[in-house]
């Protein structure tokens, strides 16, 4: 199971500010082990963060975005105490879902 | 596949209506990112500002901003001309939601970064050089 994400959404004037930092190897499958065995591709292929129900960004993603992915956007709409929820899906299916409560 | 999905073994998929656009992120340049994406001929547009450093020490980490002034912006994506596969990240942007996104992504080597922006139905696009001093894809 994959360690969980860091998020942090703080209200920024009128719009909610929303950081995540996910954790995942993110790996291209162009690299080469030191036997010389291709590393098979392990990556983050969709993200969807979504409050109260409502999405607000969605993501899709290739090997290219970098190791512990980083990932920061604005929404309108939100207030402090309200939740918003992260949650990814890689290419082998692994998925992870955290939230954070707006301040 | 399309089989299971008919007969709704698969279950609503809900937030993930959209599937993982693979045939998008194999491609190796714009003109075919924007084919993949169901659009056609990308206009430039100085509406679009891309924030990076211009020398990224690390090709392994250079963060990257992308914003968009363009009225109904839908989606910004972003490429990478030298890397494997153009295509590094997609971003659909609903109303309400900033049209900017912050990122971070791997540069093989120096390259033209260009930024893809969907806005109205049409596609929009800025380049910018971003010179790499270590490469990111190497192994």
């Amino acid at each position: 199971m994959a360690d969980p994400m860091k998020i942090r959404a703080a209200m920024s004037g009128d719009k909610v500010e929303v950081k995540v930092l996910m954790s995942h190897e993110m790996e291209t499958g162009q690299r080469k082990d030191s036997k010389g065995a291709a590393i098979p591709a392990h990556f983050i292929q969709q993200v969807t963060a979504t409050h109260n129900g409502k999405v607000v960004l969605s993501a899709q993603w290739g090997p290219a975005v970098s190791k512990n992915p980083f990932l920061s956007f604005k929404f309108a709409g939100g207030k402090p105490g309200e939740k918003v929820s992260i949650t990814w899906t890689d290419n082998k299916g692994e998925k992870r879902t955290d939230e954070a409560t707006i301040s | 596949m399309a089989l299971a999905a008919s007969a709704g073994l698969l279950g609503p998929s809900g937030a993930w209506a959209q599937a993982w656009n693979k045939a998008a992120f194999e491609t190796k340049n714009l003109a075919d990112t924007v084919k993949a994406m169901g659009g056609s001929a990308p206009t430039e547009s100085k509406d679009i500002v891309i924030s990076s450093p211009d020398i990224a020490e690390n090709g392994a980490v250079v963060p990257f901003t992308v914003s968009s002034r363009l009225p109904k912006t839908e989606s910004i994506a972003l490429l990478i001309d030298k890397n494997p596969n153009a295509l590094a990240a997609s971003f659909d942007i609903p109303a309400g939601t900033e049209a900017g996104v912050t990122t971070r992504v791997k540069m093989g080597q120096t390259s033209n970064v260009t930024a893809l922006v969907k806005a109205d139905g049409k596609y929009y696009y800025t380049t910018k050089e971003v010179k790499v001093t270590i490469g990111g894809c190497g192994g």
